[in-house]
């Protein structure tokens, strides 16, 4: 895998997302669309299988977000890799767009699923990595889900089912950016040991660097078991890239103005 | 699919609603290869055992896991199954509501839910397993065609129609052990479409589930009175047979609905929400569960208690029919 190339498809999300989020002129899930950025670059730019001609095709990889409030970095990713044109792009939060702030399946636009109430990704992701295996379409399933996210129960049933139908194509990736709405997760709800929740719920599970893409990679393209679901809890920082809305709350929904904007730019474009 | 007959009618009605989805469902099975069925847990309850054991690899009993069970339903219905997913009503329809919401009604899946002994057929398991505001919060959810059948020959029309149903549904299952049969022949049974059972020039009985047969008990009752009613099978609460209804407000000078679900929400609510624009629709009298969580018992003490027999029906049409006439 070239890291570099990824890399620089991350930034030039990043960018994407700044611009976006600029021309829209409403507040947006900025924090948790940038703390996916390189998970979503390492997918999108090299590993999901999927064909930009045939979107129906039914051995492209799966990738459900579950947490659908991260739709700067997935349509970022989406436009990046051109399931969406930049006039498409450039409509995201205007009247009547396809592009909201919340994912609506759109099979052209590489949009797999509708999204936005939390817990029920992976419930999906189940079905679809089921029907895979009973189809023999040897494709995989992706689902990211956030660290608050996981304060829904109908999280933990689905855990639960996929490690007792031994689900080995589906694919957990958790983007613990450490915050919710409200604050920091562990002052909402502490998740507690997290990663040994999911083992004990019978998943292989392994933490990496969120925004290291070389590790991200090799989580995301090897298994140390042969008939377990895997779950990779990806470490990041909410609002990664632009160092005043790094760990900084008050981005998790907010407006861009044109003084944060360049600012934010002149950041990115000094990298 | 399968010829309804006096024989199967009779066979179905005395193994209930029941074991006869479970027959349905595995005799559609076979017309159906991508069909496939979800259970939580509830498989013995709602008469799958012999589809699980027939047809092992199209079963997922997915636990004690509603809400998780709508959403895996979904995701193999995305991937092209036909999926029936069963639990008791409120579990399926208030326990996984948004999940519902998001899969079968927002993404239009391919999912049928099915809820098993929906109104007060569960008798002395009580309110936490009855059905009474199930069919109110799936009309309300765009998108989702809401069935629920006569009897059970009505059961295996629905199972069979629903299969061949390209869409999200919510099949409503009421009546036990011992139903009463409306159906001894095969019909015409299309979702959406009612159906005309009698003809009468006075009134006009809207009614699904149970209360069908009811309904037909009703009007013998009110025949001996002098009043002549229709009676019709609204078996698909959405889309609602407005067609049907077109009818029965000209020709009608009291439409009663009835149902075995509470009076709000349900097919009144429909009825009334479609009729109440036009000037000329008569009187609607709504008969259903009230409006409170209900007492256990037998199911025929149940339906007696809250007047949703044919004799205490028919008491409170004649009551209203003998107003509307003194007005006039």
């Amino acid at each position: 895998m070239d890291t570099v190339k990824i890399d620089k498809m991350a930034l030039r999300m990043r960018k994407n997302i700044l611009d976006v989020s600029l021309s829209c002129k409403r507040s947006v899930h900025m924090g948790g669309g940038l703390s996916l950025v390189e998970i979503l670059a390492t997918l999108y730019g090299a590993v999901l299988k999927y064909d930009l001609h045939n979107p129906y095709w039914d051995e492209r990889d799966r990738f459900i977000l579950s947490k659908g409030h991260g739709v700067l970095g997935y349509f970022s990713a989406l436009h990046q890799v051109g399931f969406i044109d930049k006039d498409t792009f450039f409509s995201f939060q205007t009247n009547g767009s396809d592009l909201i702030a919340h994912p609506v399946m759109n099979l052209p636009l590489g949009i797999e699923s509708s999204n936005g109430s939390l817990g029920h990704g992976l419930s999906l992701g189940i079905g679809i990595a089921m029907a895979s295996r009973k189809k023999k379409t040897g494709n995989k399933t992706y689902v990211l889900l956030g660290d608050g996210e996981c304060n829904e129960g109908s999280v933990w049933e689905a855990i639960m089912a996929a490690a007792h139908y031994k689900l080995s194509d589906l694919v957990a990736i958790v983007d613990f950016n450490r915050f919710q709405s409200d604050g920091e997760s562990k002052t909402v709800i502490d998740s507690g040991k997290f990663l040994e929740k999911w083992q004990s719920f019978g998943w292989e599970a392994e933490e990496v660097d969120g925004h290291d893409v070389k590790q991200l990679y090799e989580a995301l393209t090897t298994k140390k078991t042969q008939d377990l679901p895997k779950v990779i809890i990806a470490h990041t920082v909410k609002g990664k890239g632009v160092s005043f809305m790094e760990s900084n709350n008050d981005w998790h929904h907010n407006r861009l103005t044109q003084a944060s904007y360049n600012n934010a730019m002149d950041e990115l474009e000094a990298l | 699919m399968i010829e309804i007959s006096e024989k199967l009618s009779r066979q179905w009605s005395r193994i209930g609603s029941r074991a006869t989805f479970g027959q349905a469902i595995l005799m559609a099975a076979e017309s159906f290869p991508d069909l496939m069925v979800l259970s939580g847990d509830l498989g013995k309850s709602s008469g799958l055992d012999r589809f699980k054991n027939s047809y092992p690899d199209k079963f997922v009993n997915i636990g004690i896991a509603e809400q998780n069970m709508i959403g895996v339903a979904a995701g193999l219905a995305k991937e092209g199954y036909v999926v029936f997913a069963t639990s008791f009503a409120p579990f399926i329809t208030m326990r996984a509501a948004e999940q519902i919401r998001m899969n079968l009604g927002y993404m239009k899946l391919n999912v049928k839910a099915v809820s098993i002994g929906s109104g007060v057929s569960m008798t002395f398991l009580g309110n936490s397993h009855f059905g009474i505001e199930d069919a109110a919060v799936m009309r309300s959810i765009p998108n989702i065609t809401v069935v629920s059948p006569a009897d059970c020959a009505e059961i295996v029309k629905t199972v069979f129609a629903a299969a061949a149903h390209d869409g999200p549904m919510y099949i409503r299952l009421t009546g036990e052990v011992g139903n009463p049969i409306v159906y001894r022949e095969d019909y015409d049974f299309q979702i959406g479409k009612a159906i005309t059972l009698l003809k009468g020039d006075d009134l006009t009985i809207v009614a699904n589930g149970t209360m069908v047969h009811e309904a037909l008990e009703t009007a013998k009752i009110l025949k001996e009175r002098g009043i002549d009613a229709t009676v019709l099978n609204m078996h698909t609460l959405k889309p609602l047979d407005t067609d049907a209804l077109d009818k029965a407000i000209a020709n009608s000078n009291m439409i009663v609905s009835l149902e075995e679900h509470s009076i709000i929400g349900g097919l009144g609510s429909a009825i009334a929400e479609y009729t109440s624009k036009f000037s000329n629709s008569p009187p609607l009298l709504s008969l259903g569960l009230p409006d409170s969580f209900l007492d256990s018992g037998e199911y025929r003490y149940l339906l007696d208690k809250y007047g949703l027999v044919a004799e205490k029906i028919a008491e409170k049409i004649i009551e209203l029919n003998n107003q509307i006439k003194e007005m006039k």
